[in-house]
């Protein structure tokens, strides 16, 4: 009698213990839900959409031109929604381009600019910080708009499933893919909970936030930022600025995220 | 001038929110570069608030607010249409001012 | 079946064929016999890879070049099908010839410094540098003691590992093998082979052995 009114005690020890240790953990995920909605409201991503969309306006390059004639994919100078239509196939270069690599090609081709130094330079560096600028200024006139990418060009279609076969692709030393941590739904990396991409919903979660403010370093990151950063950890070498590489992971994001509402730019911890 | 803060205002029932986004690297002085040497200090240290010509928040800060600092406060009156003007000076002597109507 | 005149038929499978492909109402499932669509082949898919990355610091792109465990586990359809059951033996066998036993039959060491390893994701990025030693990258993925609240759920939760298993020389040779090489017992497993791709040196492996197996480590409080 005696024993089994320990056992009974123990067992409701134990689970009194276990009880607590997870509402310890709910109560710390719950705590940092709680600063990243406080977040929300004064996002440093607003300071950089104002010089964004300064540099959109302003006369640059050999050729003395600003930006406002870019073709982002709905015309001459149209940016409202354009971002939330992206990555898209252009007429002009053959080419499926997420909004950094159009950026490049209107640097180019309307101010004359080189951008050969600016796709080499690091992400803190000057030469990139008006592309990341631009990135918080086009993202912010999608706000609130749906994610409506196509597929019905072959060459859209085309960059989805090389950015899908790329998301599995497992190499380096520690054999990462991006579906190492992507990969499977409800998982989290220590205490960032992580999108299962495959998935509308999870794909989503990345693609409508991203660029954003990174409140951690106090810095305002791109998509193709982001994107390098992912392969860092990967222990992957690093991938080409705005390259197909690039445009392929972010067609397969976007294309998953295809009727989410865009909510760029975000912020993050 | 430094860079321009983004100031937003609302008055509801006898009560305005003020909100202020002040972009500043706010640098402690404690952090090193990649040489190894230490980054001099430079963050704002006075902040001062007006609201239809009349002082409504002085403030005094230090190394420990963060980069981008973002302030939201209340203040008893105000209406549509008044103006909001904040400036700040930092410890380099660098000043910015900007203002914003209540909406 | 209904019946149309043809002019109809093919009217209609034109107006499905325009929408079907235009935007995707949800992501399309995987070809089932393992490919991945029609422009993303191996020639295209290679030649993208091979245009796409550069070295940058200790990460070069040979990096890129796949094992066969890499390759079959990089296709989610392939790597579960009947058809390679034989081919995921033969890996995981591959994988089990790899691990190597400590060299002088000691398997534990100090679990102070297991923790710091386990703590620890740093190593073999572009912005690490060579001949630094690499970090566990462990609480990433795993619980592990029970003070740490910062820790992954990609991995199962080790704490109480050695509690709940005892000191046989059996759990000490099976806990080694898990983390000198995790494709042995499973061949897609999430897990890095620490041992096998030499991101731990055999004493940060006994480090890590005593951390979740010494009954004075907190993992076993």
């Amino acid at each position: 009698m005696r024993s089994q009114h320990i056992k009974a005690s123990l067992l409701a020890v134990a689970t009194v213990l276990t009880v607590s240790a997870q509402a310890q953990q709910d109560s710390t995920t719950a705590g940092i839900e709680a600063y990243r909605e406080a977040l929300q409201d004064g996002n440093p991503a607003d300071l950089y959409v104002d010089s964004g969309a300064e540099i959109w306006k302003k006369k640059a390059g050999p050729k003395e031109a600003s930006l406002e004639k870019c073709d982002l994919g709905l015309g001459a100078g149209k940016v409202k929604g354009a971002y939330a239509q992206l990555p898209r196939y252009f007429k002009d270069t053959n080419k499926v381009q997420d909004l950094e690599s159009r950026l490049l090609t209107c640097m180019e081709k309307l101010q004359g600019v080189d951008t050969a130094p600016i796709i080499k330079a690091g992400f803190n560096s000057p030469q990139k910080a008006d592309l990341v600028a631009l990135s918080a200024y086009v993202s912010s006139e999608s706000k609130g708009m749906k994610v409506k990418v196509s597929m019905a060009h072959p060459k859209e279609r085309q960059m989805y499933d090389l950015g899908r076969r790329l998301f599995y692709y497992e190499a380096g030393p520690y054999d990462f893919a991006c579906a190492t941590c992507h990969g499977q739904d409800g998982k989290r990396i220590r205490l960032q909970d992580l999108p299962y991409i495959p998935s509308a919903e999870g794909a989503a979660k990345g693609w409508t936030t991203w660029p954003a403010y990174r409140v951690s370093s106090g810095q305002m990151w791109s998509m193709q930022w982001r994107i390098n950063d992912c392969f860092r950890q990967q222990r992957f070498p690093e991938p080409i600025y705005a390259s197909d590489v690039t445009v392929a992971i972010s067609s397969f994001m976007a294309g998953n995220s295809n009727g989410s509402v865009m909510q760029t730019p975000g912020i993050k911890r | 001038m430094a860079n321009p803060m983004k100031i937003r205002a609302a008055s509801k029932d006898g009560v305005t929110e003020i909100k202020i986004l002040m972009n500043h690297e706010m640098e402690t002085g404690q952090r090193k570069d990649s040489s190894g040497a230490l980054i001099p200090a430079w963050y704002i240290n006075e902040v001062k608030v007006e609201l239809a010509g009349k002082t409504v928040l002085t403030a005094e800060w230090g190394p420990s607010v963060s980069k981008n600092p973002y302030m939201a406060f209340k203040v008893k009156g105000g209406k549509a249409g008044d103006k909001v003007v904040c400036s700040w000076t930092d410890n380099k002597g660098e000043k910015r001012t900007d203002e914003a109507a209540v909406s | 079946m209904m019946t149309f005149k043809k002019k109809t038929t093919v009217a209609l499978s034109l107006i499905a064929a325009m929408t079907a492909g235009t935007v995707f109402a949800a992501p399309p499932a995987l070809p089932k016999d393992g490919s991945w669509g029609p422009g993303a082949g191996d020639a295209n898919f290679d030649a993208m890879m091979q245009s796409g990355f550069q070295n940058k610091g200790i990460a070069t792109t040979d990096r890129l070049k796949q094992d066969p465990t890499q390759k079959l586990c990089s296709n989610p359809v392939l790597a579960e099908s009947p058809k390679t059951a034989a081919l995921r033996e033969k890996l995981q066998a591959e994988n089990e010839a790899s691990i190597k036993y400590p060299s002088d039959g000691k398997w534990m060491g100090d679990w102070k410094n297991g923790e710091k390893i386990a703590q620890s994701g740093r190593g073999l990025t572009w912005t690490d540098k060579a001949g630094e030693a690499n970090g566990g990258n462990c609480y990433n993925c795993h619980q592990i003691s029970k003070q740490e609240l910062s820790y992954g759920t990609i991995g199962p939760s080790l704490y109480n590992y050695g509690k709940l298993r005892g000191n046989s020389e059996e759990i000490m040779k099976y806990t080694w093998g898990k983390i000198y090489n995790a494709k042995a017992t499973n061949v897609c497993s999430l897990m890095p082979r620490a041992g096998s791709m030499g991101i731990m040196t055999e004493a940060q492996i006994r480090d890590l052995m005593a951390l979740l197996l010494d009954p004075e480590s907190p993992v076993n409080k």
